[in-house]
């Protein structure tokens, strides 16, 4: 692997609670290479919510580092290199779709009319061209999360941290989000790095360069499983056989992690 | 797309605000029929005299007669003018209030030691009964040669800030951690923080906070008119009412009628600054 944009060397969490210390991460090293789509997958509690906000400067590690893009999380943080998304939309009701999708230009403080145009054009590349002037609530949530995804992509960072982005949709929805999800990711220049937490194994699978499979209680890294399927992905991936492989090599790995 | 249906149908609102309107008008239009119906069907099956309780038109016949001496008026022609002059009062302890209460959520906001130390006190301000209060703030001012007016006020405002500075203070918190933590990825500075998330989103807690001031606000402007000794007001004209009770018992039922009135409006009209302010997001948030 050539220079990673992310690497986790010996990084470890532990919370201190009412009930004694709580090791949300133990002993992680990670690499992770620019333009990389990785997934995080485990069960509740193994860290992989905790693993994504330490590279977002959400919060810190207790041992070990992190850098990204050779800097401080915290560094890569005001210089503006995450576009991150959420379970919830976490769109602001009292702006109108486009006005939350302009938001993160309005505080960088780009020009009225760029950002305008900007949030036009991610909202055609999303399907919601027509509801810029709407309000989030006359959304349904497919549409919101896809606001949300505009909203982390206006302006263009060069990592994109997703925390079950599609946890809350239904499974049809879901399905074809993950599929624009790769259009919109594939067709951006340069091509942001994803990190992708799930507990769907079948969606980490479809969207994945790689999968990192974790065990909870303390939470570690128990595998890396490659992703061998060619792209662009399709509806017919996975159809595929050796998504099928994929899949229950993924589930036997999570099963013997417990 | 399918089944992403829009909710949205552009041009729907202007006839949604008039149904609106109407939706919430006509069950108050019906509990104050039923109320007339109550007031005139308890006089007539408990036999209450008039004295304890006059008819509604005696009541209506009262409104419209003319005023003994002085302008002639007619009676609710000057109970009018007094209300206006409670509301004056009430607004401008609701404005002074209002900015008190803003001032004190943002100090809490940003110095939480300061709310643990000063909040007990502002509870504790709550709970002395304002009928205790006014007399002191009058005597108080009148010391040092402030007009009876400013007193009023200050009692008025007295009772404005509490519930202000507490929702507020709610509202200012009510941003989601995750709302936050956009923030924090966008590297927004404090001031864009507050301006862009956290002060919008405490809007339609401040909204509520201001119905109950409101009202609170005509409370004190009326009760600090008695030891103010002011001429005129609603709290006057009840105390006179009340003086000449037995030879004219409709005239207090009339006064308090106004008063009620009064806070209404008073409502109403925060209502309206809301819906202004807030109501094209459209949709009621928990507050």
């Amino acid at each position: 692997m050539d220079t990673p944009i992310i690497e986790f060397d010996r990084v470890s969490k532990i919370y201190s609670s009412g009930g004694g210390p709580i090791t949300a991460l133990h002993d992680v090293s990670l690499r992770i290479a620019a333009g990389e789509f990785v997934a995080l997958i485990g069960p509740s509690g193994c860290g992989k919510s905790t693993l994504m906000r330490l590279i977002g400067d959400l919060e810190q590690p207790s041992g070990g580092s992190v850098r990204v893009k050779s800097k401080t999380p915290e560094q890569a943080r005001r210089d503006r290199d995450y576009g991150i998304v959420f379970q919830a939309p976490v769109l602001y009701d009292w702006r109108t779709v486009s006005r939350n999708v302009e938001l993160p230009l309005e505080i960088m403080g780009r020009p009225k009319e760029q950002r305008r145009e900007r949030a036009l054009s991610l909202l055609r590349l999303v399907g919601l061209g027509d509801f810029a002037d709407a309000y989030p609530h006359q959304l349904s949530g497919g549409m919101q999360q896809r606001a949300a995804i505009a909203r982390a992509l206006s302006f263009e960072p060069s990592i994109l941290l997703m925390d079950e982005p599609f946890g809350a949709l239904d499974e049809i929805t879901r399905e074809r989000m993950q599929l624009e999800l790769l259009n919109i990711w594939s067709g951006a220049n340069p091509r942001p790095t994803v990190i992708f937490v799930t507990h769907s194994i079948p969606e980490a699978v479809f969207l994945a360069d790689r999968v990192v499979v974790m065990s909870p209680r303390p939470g570690r890294v128990q595998r890396v499983i490659p992703v061998d399927l060619s792209r662009p992905r399709t509806y017919e991936t996975r159809e595929d056989p050796r998504f099928f492989a994929l899949v229950t090599e993924v589930r036997e790995c999570l099963r013997t992690a417990e | 797309m399918a089944s992403d249906a829009p909710r949205f149908v552009p041009g729907e609102a202007p006839t949604g605000a008039v149904r609106a309107i109407a939706r919430r008008a006509l069950p108050a239009l019906g509990v104050v029929t039923l109320l007339l119906c109550c007031w005139e069907g308890a006089k007539l099956l408990f036999a209450i005299p008039d004295q304890r309780l006059p008819h509604l038109g005696a009541i209506v016949e009262t409104m419209l007669s003319r005023t003994q001496g002085g302008s002639g008026n007619l009676l609710v022609v000057q109970m009018l003018a007094n209300a206006w002059a409670t509301f004056r009062i009430a607004f401008g302890g609701f404005a002074i209030g209002t900015g008190l209460g803003l001032l004190l959520a943002v100090i809490f906001l940003q110095a939480p030691v300061l709310e643990r130390g000063l909040l007990p006190y502002v509870i504790g301000s709550q709970t002395v009964p304002i009928l205790a209060i006014a007399p002191m703030v009058v005597v108080g001012l009148g010391r040092i040669g402030a007009p009876g007016w400013a007193a009023r006020v200050v009692v008025a405002a007295y009772l404005t800030f509490f519930p202000v500075t507490i929702g507020m203070l709610r509202g200012l918190r009510s941003a989601s951690p995750e709302s936050l933590s956009l923030m924090r990825s966008y590297a927004a500075n404090p001031a864009q923080t507050f301006w862009k998330l956290r002060l919008p989103a405490s809007l339609p807690y401040l909204f509520t906070s201001l119905k109950i001031a409101a009202s609170a606000s005509v409370i004190g402007a009326i009760v600090a008119e008695l030891p103010a000794g002011a001429r005129e007001g609603i709290g006057v004209m009840i105390l006179n009412a009340a003086q000449f009770y037995n030879s004219r018992p409709p005239a207090l039922y009339l006064a308090i009628l106004i008063a009620g009135l009064l806070g209404v409006a008073f409502y109403c009209l925060v209502a309206l600054a809301e819906y202004l302010v807030v109501g094209r997001r459209g949709r009621a948030r928990p507050g």
